[in-house]
Order: structure tokens, then C-alpha cells, then sequence
């Protein structure tokens, strides 16, 4: 896979603070991209100089293997964290007019937007104006509008918030959908269970600098602590006698007649024989490798990062 | 098409299309014409009901002096005094008790009793017809024969000739020029301030509906905002030209209709046009009277350059108007709501104001220092200069005002194109000037 986009030593000032510190990200081709990063990191701001819309200090955003330039924009769909639509406007005759301004034709426009009217079922929505629908209504026609011209870039900041969960279905799948057809989509949220279900690759920013980056199942293995969860039936302190080589992590737990246990295990030791040890002591209802969720991957990399700077 | 053209289109057919763009176009011309008019059609109107008047008349010379007209009798009454008269006043059906005192050569005065307030018509009918009798009266006594009376009676028009440099001649009106002057000035003055202002709530709307930042990451913020501009300015121009067309038709029409019309109607309508305060007194003037007069405004009218003042007015509007509205652009980017604008309209405000008291006064010395320096500021210069243009400005001072203001535009442009770029993205923040200028100084 190449990469798509690459940003390279990205840096933007503000008047008081810096914004971006030397930022890289590469995001290849065909994938979903998560942007990711506590509130204030500089996502948007790096999100904007993607989009033409501020320009960086020093670095430089290749697109496509070459340096970005103002056409590019329109291959580029971007629906912002803070969105919205002219109120007293008509439905159709607004998205007509976004489509437009990215440089659609108005015939082309007026078909495509039939075509995902449709398929969204909204086709009563196009002579209402925009304040008559509900906010979760909105988002859908928003939806629509930024991905209606095709754009080989799709930017989406919190897609997902004033959804239900129906519709927040609908939307996951008709992103999934537009990167098998082999579009490339940075996606940036807070919720951390939809990057693991929907991205490829990560970059993890914070206070400007990008601490993070790569493949998502990469870097979860990066932060696989080696420990595990045995659920058995038995005696407890048999079983933790019989790991004296290994570090016990937690107490046992115990559930009915089912009992927990997290261990760490000695580096040394090949997995069969742990386990075989295991069974020797009590009976083995379930024994799991602890992966890290990019929850506790997040929180963990961001305030490491953050005592280091204090330090 | 390209992207700016879009936005331009979108804000002039959003604007255009309102009830509010067409009841305001077609309505205002007509209201105008209407507030001439109306007044004196109510006052023919309201004496469709017959009033009786009686005569109390102490000289017993007066009798048969006071016109009657179709509405208003007058009843002399003889062997009754004041205090029955007003007694016996429920009972009978007078309208109003005129009292004529016998000392009135002296005095100059007559009473007029009634239980309700009586209507100016009447009053006026009454003082207008007594005066005529007694200043025949008067001059009877000093011995002046009456065919004298007849021919001394005078009435001047003073004639306005203006001659060109090529020498030619030509008839104008003082009155219609100044008239003029202040219509096109004063209207400079509200389109700004009325197209300045949407410009201002337009991008206002944009940033805290918050499509702004969907819109650019199609288009260049400086785009939107000329788009904006552009597209207000020509519904100003829409408007203007739609003024100008409805306010000739109204003008040519109604001279027709009058024309055509001698009645009755058409007449008492004149009347109260050119004598508001002696209507109905000579219900016989004849139409030719009145075409006379009709044709003497439009010869005058048409001396009237009107071609040098719409396209200066079209060229001053823009530049004006261009101006001021990206100044109101960037009022717009840089606030939250309506209310955090008022700091920053002071600035814009004053000129415009001044520009609106200077342009008063230089309709009576459209040469004076202050009203060539004013029309040549560009800050004052479109609304001053409105006024002055119809008595004739020389070419050099009209060539550096437009230059002044062209240059002035050009130099808002870019500094409102500089605020509102930065401005449009920044919310939840109290700016002050200071912080305006961090944003004119950004490179990029």
C-alpha cells in the first residue's frame, strides 16, 4: 500500500501556543485513518491544513505523490466536528449548492443526490427547509452532501454524535463501503470502541507532536503486556502456588463457582507449559491473552506523555 | 461555473426571492407617490358630506361673497342673535355658526362656532373668500378703480438659466435640482447603511450556523466573502434600477391619466399639490391651467442630467457601497452575535452620518470648501458627492473622488479579507481592536 497522503514536519504557531509541533502522518491508500488525540491536541488544526483551509508554518502535505495543491480540493470530502446548513434554506436546493461549490456539475449533482435521497429514504425532505428537520436529520443530509461528488479523501471529525444507533449503523457501513470501493477516509472521534471497529491505521496526537502511529493491530500488540486471564473451578491457592515463577496481578475474583485470576507471565516460559501447569492445579473454564483496548492504550500513551513533559 | 459566481448567484437569488425584497421594491415608490397624493384625495374626500353653515353676519355686507360648493352651503341667518343660535344648535342640523362682528375691517377676524372641530377645508374656503371681499372692499375705500385691482395682481416665478461652457442655455429649477440631490444622496446613504448591514448579518448567520466551515473547504474564505459582497450589491442595484424605472412610469403615467382626465378629480388633485393649504377654493380651475404647470415640471425635469447622475450614482453606490460592506464583513467574521457588533460600528457608523449631515448642507452650497472636501473623502464622498452632482461639479474633482474611492475600496477589501479569514474560524472569544490587528498582520 502507498501512502495516499503524507504530512511531513508540520508545524503551525498560533499567537500563543503551538498548534502543531513537526507532526508526520502518513495515511495509505484504500484504508480508514483514525485521527486520534485528547481535546485541544491540534487534530482539527492539522485537519484544516489537510484542507487547505489554514496553511502550515513549515512542512508540507503530499498528496498523491506529489505537494497539494488548491485543485485538490475538490477531491476532498470533509464533514467538520462543527457542522451545520443554511436554516432558512431549501433541503435539495442546499445540497445542490454545496455539491456545486465542489465542483459538480449541476446535472451531475442533481442525479447523484436523486440516487442517495433514495437510498437514505429522505425523498419528502427535499422542499423542507433545513430548520424543520431535527438535528439527527440534518446530520444525515450533511452525510450525504460530503460524500455525494466521490472525493478520493473522505474527512470525517465525530461523524457519529447526534445519531441513534440505527442511523449510526447505517453511517458505519456506508463508510466501510466507501473504502472497499477504495476511497481513503481520516476519521477522527473520542470513541474509542469505532476505531477499533472501523480503523486501519492510527496516529495518536498530543499537545501537537504525534506520539503514536501505525497499524491498528500493530500497535495493540505493541502494548500487549503479556498477561492473561484464567476463569477456573477449583482451589485458588493451589493454583497460585503452582505459578510461583509467574507475577500474579490481581487477587481472585470469584463469580458463582467460577474464579478469576490475571497473571503476568514469566518471559521465559513457553505458553503450553503455563497452561499445562494451570491444568494440573485446577480445572480451566477459559484462558485469555489480555489485548489492550485503544481506550486504555490512549489514556495510557497520553499521560505518559504527559508526566514526561512535566518532568 | 466558476465557484465565486455560484456564491454570488445563491446570496442574490435568496435575497431576491423574499416577499419581503418584492413588497419592499414595488411598495416604496408607490408609498412615496401615495404620500403626495393621498392627503389631498382624503380632503375632497371627507366634504362628500354636506355641511350647512350658518351666517351670523353683524356687517350685513357680506352676503353671497362666500362661494357655495356642491358640499358646503351657507345659510345667512337675520333676525337671531349668537346665544339662540347656539342654543337651538342640536335642533338645527347646522354644520357651524359663522360669526362675521361688525368691527371685522379692524379686527381682521371672523369666528367659526361648532360642537365638533371643524375641518381646514372649511376654514380656509371661508378666510380665503373674505379676504378676496375685503381687500376689494378696502381698496374701494382708498378710491382704486377695480379694473386696476384686477391688473395689479402679480405673480412672480423666477426662472433658473444655466449656461455651459460651450454656452449653451438651458432652464433648470433650483428647487427640482436640490430635490434631487438630496433624494440620490440621502438614498446613498440608506442603501449603505440597509446593504451594508445584510452583508454584515449574512456572514454573521454563516459563522454561528457554523456552515462556514463546509463552505471552505470548497472555496478560499476570500471567495465567500466577495461572493457575498457581489452578490447584496447587485440586489442594491436590482432594487435601484427597479426605483428608477417604477418612479419614471409613475411620473409619465400619472401625467397621462391626469391629462386625459379633465375632470373633476384630476383638478382637485392638483390642487392640493400645488396649494395644500386652499383647497377646493377655485373648483373651476380648468385643466389647461393645470397642463401648463405639468408640462413647466417636466421641461424642467428633463433639463436634469439624468443620465450623468444614475450612472454616478450606480459608480458611487458600488464604490461606496463595496467600501463600506467589507468593512461590515469584517465586523461580521469577528463577532459572536449581534450584540458583541456594537463596539466595532461606532467606527463605521460616524462617517456615514457625517457624510449624511455634510450632504444636508451642501444641498444649499454645493461649492463651499467643506461640501468639495467632503465629496472628495472617501469615506463621505458618496453620499456628498450625490448631492452636488446635479448642480454641476467639475470633472477634475469628480475624476480624484473616484480615484480616492477606488483605492480606498481596494485597500478595505483587502484588509476585511485578511479579518474575516481569520475571524470566520474563531468563536467563543471576546476581540478587541488590538486583537483585529494580530489578524491583519497574519502572513497566511
Amino acid at each position: 500500500m502507498s501512502d495516499f497522503l503524507q504530512a511531513s514536519d508540520i508545524v503551525k504557531q498560533f499567537a500563543n501556543h503551538l498548534a502543531l509541533d513537526r507532526v508526520n502522518v502518513q495515511v495509505p491508500e484504500g484504508s480508514i485513518f483514525g485521527l486520534l488525540g485528547p481535546n485541544g491536541a491540534g487534530k482539527t488544526t492539522l485537519i484544516r491544513i489537510i484542507n487547505q483551509i489554514t496553511a502550515p508554518d513549515q512542512g508540507s502535505v503530499i498528496f498523491l505523490g506529489r505537494k497539494m495543491a488548491t485543485r485538490d480540493i475538490d477531491q476532498i470530502g470533509y464533514l467538520p466536528e462543527e457542522r451545520g446548513l443554511y436554516k432558512k434554506m431549501k433541503v435539495g436546493e442546499q445540497a445542490l449548492y454545496l455539491v456545486q461549490l465542489k465542483g459538480m456539475t449541476r446535472i451531475d449533482g442533481l442525479k447523484k443526490l436523486k440516487y442517495w435521497f433514495e437510498k437514505f429514504e429522505i425523498q419528502t425532505w427535499w422542499d423542507k427547509k433545513v430548520e424543520e428537520l431535527s438535528k439527527g436529520m440534518q446530520q444525515k443530509v450533511q452525510f450525504i452532501i460530503t460524500v455525494l461528488h466521490e472525493p478520493k479523501l473522505l474527512i470525517f471529525d465525530e461523524p457519529f454524535t447526534g445519531f441513534d444507533p440505527i442511523n449510526t449503523n447505517l453511517v458505519k457501513q456506508e463508510i466501510i463501503r466507501l473504502r472497499d470501493q477504495g476511497t481513503t477516509i481520516i476519521f477522527s472521534t473520542h470513541i474509542m470502541a469505532s476505531v477499533e471497529e472501523l480503523c486501519d491505521h492510527i496516529a495518536l496526537i498530543n499537545k501537537g507532536k504525534t506520539i503514536l502511529n501505525g497499524p491498528i493491530d500493530e500497535v495493540r500488540n505493541r502494548f500487549k503486556p503479556d498477561s492473561y486471564e484464567i476463569r477456573f473451578r477449583g482451589e485458588p491457592e493451589k493454583l497460585k502456588s503452582a505459578l510461583n515463577s509467574h507475577v500474579i496481578l490481581t487477587e481472585e475474583l470469584t463469580r458463582g463457582e467460577i474464579k478469576h485470576l490475571v497473571i503476568k507471565k514469566n518471559e521465559q516460559e513457553p505458553l503450553r507449559n503455563l497452561i499445562a501447569t494451570i491444568n494440573e492445579a485446577v480445572e480451566i473454564v477459559s484462558f485469555d491473552e489480555m489485548i489492550p483496548g485503544m481506550n486504555d492504550i490512549f489514556i495510557r500513551v497520553v499521560e505518559e506523555t504527559n508526566r514526561n513533559q512535566q518532568n | 461555473m466558476s465557484k465565486i459566481s455560484l456564491i454570488v448567484k445563491r446570496e442574490y437569488l435568496t435575497r431576491v426571492r423574499k416577499k419581503s425584497f418584492l413588497i419592499m421594491t414595488i411598495l416604496t415608490p408607490i408609498l412615496m407617490v401615495a404620500l403626495i397624493f393621498i392627503p389631498g384625495y382624503l380632503a375632497t374626500k371627507e366634504d362628500n358630506q354636506e355641511k350647512i353653515i350658518a351666517v351670523l353676519d353683524k356687517t350685513n355686507i357680506t352676503e353671497g361673497t362666500i362661494p357655495q360648493t356642491e358640499y358646503m352651503k351657507f345659510e345667512y341667518i337675520e333676525d337671531s342673535d349668537l346665544e339662540t343660535l347656539k342654543k337651538n344648535f342640536g335642533q338645527s342640523g347646522y354644520y357651524a355658526i359663522l360669526y362675521i362682528p361688525e368691527n371685522v375691517l379692524v379686527t381682521s377676524r371672523v369666528q367659526l362656532y361648532s360642537n365638533q372641530q371643524t375641518t381646514m377645508n372649511v376654514s380656509s374656503h371661508i378666510s380665503d373668500a373674505l379676504k378676496n371681499f375685503f381687500t376689494q372692499i378696502k381698496l374701494k375705500n382708498e378710491n382704486v378703480p377695480l379694473d386696476i385691482m384686477e391688473r395689479i395682481k402679480t405673480r412672480i416665478g423666477v426662472d433658473t438659466i444655466q449656461w455651459t461652457s460651450s454656452g449653451e442655455e438651458k432652464e433648470g429649477s433650483a428647487e427640482i435640482v436640490s430635490v434631487i440631490g438630496y433624494i440620490s444622496g440621502f438614498l446613498m446613504y440608506m442603501f449603505i447603511f440597509m446593504f451594508g448591514a445584510q452583508v454584515m448579518r449574512g456572514v454573521m448567520e454563516e459563522k454561528t450556523s457554523r456552515i462556514v466551515e463546509v463552505i471552505i473547504s470548497s472555496v478560499k474564505p476570500f471567495q465567500l466573502m466577495m461572493g457575498k459582497v457581489i452578490g447584496i450589491a447587485l440586489v442594491g442595484l436590482t432594487q435601484f434600477i427597479i426605483w428608477i424605472a417604477l418612479s419614471f412610469g409613475l411620473f409619465y403615467g400619472a401625467k397621462g391619466i391626469l391629462l386625459a382626465d379633465n375632470g373633476k378629480a384630476a383638478t382637485s388633485i392638483t390642487q392640493n399639490l400645488m396649494q395644500p393649504n386652499q383647497p377646493g377654493l377655485n373648483a373651476t380651475v380648468d385643466a389647461n391651467q393645470f397642463q401648463k404647470v405639468f408640462d413647466d415640471i417636466t421641461t424642467k425635469f428633463e433639463t436634469v442630467n439624468f443620465t450623468l447622475i444614475i450612472a454616478c450614482f450606480v459608480f458611487f453606490f458600488i464604490g461606496g457601497y463595496l467600501l463600506y460592506a467589507s468593512l461590515y464583513a469584517a465586523v461580521g467574521s469577528a463577532v459572536d452575535n449581534e450584540t458583541d457588533t456594537q463596539q466595532f460600528m461606532l467606527p463605521i457608523t460616524i462617517p456615514v452620518i457625517l457624510g449624511l449631515l455634510i450632504m444636508i448642507n451642501a444641498m444649499q452650497t454645493p461649492n463651499s470648501t467643506i461640501s468639495v472636501v467632503f465629496s472628495i473623502i472617501p469615506l463621505t464622498s458618496p453620499i456628498v458627492m450625490m448631492a452636488r452632482i446635479p448642480y454641476g461639479v467639475p470633472y477634475w474633482q469628480l475624476g480624484l473622488s473616484a480615484l480616492f474611492l477606488v483605492l480606498t475600496f481596494l485597500g478595505s477589501i483587502w484588509m476585511a479579507g485578511k479579518i474575516y479569514r481569520t475571524g470566520i474560524l474563531m468563536y467563543g472569544k471576546k476581540v478587541n481592536y488590538a486583537e483585529l490587528w494580530k489578524w491583519i498582520r497574519y502572513k497566511n
